[in-house]
Order: structure tokens, then C-alpha cells, then sequence
């Protein structure tokens, strides 16, 4: 009974804070929001007994990626006013959107769940049951290949990003230290055969 | 007790609250790769739901490898999203139309 409470008060809180994130004036707001609903779900990822994904998803998500969201909403001079501008021209679309997919996955969901196991509950499972040590026995066994195949894309992100936003700048005073190495003493010292002067 | 309808259904509805926020927030692209984020999130609840309740881990190792995907698309967007408003000194998409597309 307390878990279905717990349930509930989450899931409002989750959808509370996700319309928070769509419909809020201020950017860094919005971002706020988002913080609140990754959190809200990591914590019903507890629920669900994903420990290792709860704590993953708030590692990560809220504490990197929402921290670059941050930043970037936070450096960037944006003129929120112009976005907003026209916020509601297309709600109407977008509430028909919503409501025919609404209605198009809750039907697929409660009217005609083939072969799904809708009605069975979880039973907890025993105290010295790792969720990590399963995930990891899965993830380093048959997903092997995949697994190194993210880590190759971490890489390129990484790359990526940098290659993106890093910039010369001309005129800008800066060492350049391959041709401070090259350069060979020919290039500086020029030796000049003349007469010697004699004092008068 | 809560079944897998239940979580099937919480994520189905944050599913389209994000879709109504794309919809919404048509001119700021730092709000649709939030929206996109809150998709994102949506669907690793369907395979963390589905994972548990069909006793599956492979679910989870879905969940793994999309937010590995899901962190470089967002460091990459940001990245593209600070050079271009470095360029146009904007980020309303309706501005974006260098390519006449």
C-alpha cells in the first residue's frame, strides 16, 4: 500500500514537473524543471529495483549533462521575449498531437496488451541480489561489442565538441611553439664577411 | 499494486507532454533538446518497466547504451548550438534558413 502511494505522489510529481519543463517563461527554469523530473524518475527507477541506472541517471544526466544545459542557457544572451513570441499559434496542433497519441498508446497499453503481463505484480527481490553485478555480467559478456562501440562514441562526442567550439582568433598574440622549434640558426643570425676598419 | 500498466502509462503520458512541448517551443532550440531529453527519458522507462517486469536484463543494457547515445548527442547539440549563436547571434530556428530548406 505505501508503495502504491509513493507511486502516485512520484508520478504527479514527474508529470507536474514535465509540463513545468514545456510550458515555463524562463529557460533556466525549464532546465530546473528537467532536473526535477530526472531525479523524480531515478527515484522510480528504485522503485522498479534499477538501482544502478537510478544512480547513473543522476550522476549523469543531472549532474553533467543538465549542468552543461545549464551553462549554456546561462552564457548564452538569448532574447527569450522573441521566442516567445506566437507561444500558443500552434498549441491547438500540438494539443490534437498529444491527444491522438495519447489516445493511440493507452490503447495499446490497457485495450489490447497481447502476450504482456499486465496484471502481474513484482515481488522484491532478496536482500544480497545485485543489480549492478547482473548488469555487468550481461554487459560484459553478450553486449561486449556494443559496449566498446559506446565508449567509441563517448570519444567522438568528446571530439567533436571540442573540434565545434574552439576557435582562432586573428590577431591574437600567442606563441607558436612548432615554429619556435623549427627554426634553425640561419634563420636568425646572418654571418657578414667584411674589412676590418682601422682607427684613423 | 502497481503493474506494468501503471509505469507503461506514466511514461506514455510523459511521452506526449514532451511531443505538445516540441510543439510549443517551435522557435528555441535549447528547449527542444530539453523536449527531446524528456523523450528520451520517456522510452528508458518503457524498457526499465519492461526489463523488471518480464525479468529481462538485457532491458537495462538498453537503458545504458541510450544515455551514453543520449549525453553525446546533447554535448554535440550544445556544441553546435554555441557556434551557431556565435555566428548569428540567435537561436530561433526560424532564423535558420541559410540552406533555403
Amino acid at each position: 500500500m505505501a508503495g502504491t502511494i509513493f507511486f502516485y505522489t512520484l508520478a504527479v510529481v514527474l508529470i507536474a514537473s514535465a509540463i513545468g519543463v514545456i510550458t515555463s517563461r524562463n529557460p533556466v527554469h525549464a532546465v530546473l524543471f528537467l532536473v526535477l523530473s530526472f531525479v523524480t524518475s531515478s527515484v522510480l527507477w528504485l522503485l522498479l529495483e534499477a538501482e544502478f541506472l537510478a544512480v547513473v541517471l543522476v550522476l549523469v544526466y543531472v549532474g553533467a549533462v543538465m549542468v552543461l544545459f545549464l551553462f549554456v542557457v546561462m552564457m548564452l544572451d538569448v532574447n527569450v521575449a522573441q521566442l516567445r513570441e506566437g507561444f500558443t499559434r500552434y498549441a491547438w496542433l500540438g494539443a490534437i498531437v498529444a491527444a491522438v497519441l495519447a489516445a493511440e498508446l493507452l490503447a495499446v497499453i490497457w485495450w489490447r496488451p497481447e502476450g504482456l503481463p499486465m496484471a502481474a505484480t513484482i515481488t522484491p527481490r532478496p536482500a544480497d541480489y545485485s543489480n549492478t553485478e547482473m548488469l555487468g555480467i550481461v554487459l560484459y559478456t553478450e553486449h561486449l561489442y556494443a559496449f566498446e562501440l559506446a565508449a567509441f562514441i563517448l570519444l567522438l562526442a568528446i571530439v567533436a565538441a571540442i573540434v565545434l567550439t574552439m576557435r582562432r582568433r586573428p590577431g591574437l598574440k600567442v606563441q607558436d611553439i612548432a615554429a619556435q622549434v623549427a627554426v634553425r640558426s640561419e634563420d636568425r643570425v646572418r654571418l657578414v664577411k667584411m674589412k676590418a676598419e682601422r682607427d684613423q | 499494486m502497481i503493474t506494468l500498466g501503471h509505469y507503461l502509462t506514466l511514461s506514455a503520458l510523459l511521452f506526449v507532454i514532451s511531443i505538445a512541448g516540441i510543439f510549443l517551443n517551435r522557435k528555441n532550440v535549447i528547449l527542444l533538446l530539453m523536449c527531446v531529453e524528456l523523450l528520451l527519458l520517456a522510452v528508458n522507462f518503457n524498457f526499465i518497466a519492461f526489463s523488471r517486469y518480464l525479468n529481462d536484463p538485457t532491458g537495462q543494457v538498453f537503458v545504458f547504451f541510450i544515455l551514453t547515445v543520449a549525453a553525446a548527442e546533447a554535448a554535440i547539440g550544445l556544441a553546435i548550438l554555441v557556434v551557431l549563436f556565435r555566428a548569428r547571434r540567435s537561436i530561433n530556428v526560424q532564423e535558420l534558413d541559410v540552406l533555403k530548406g
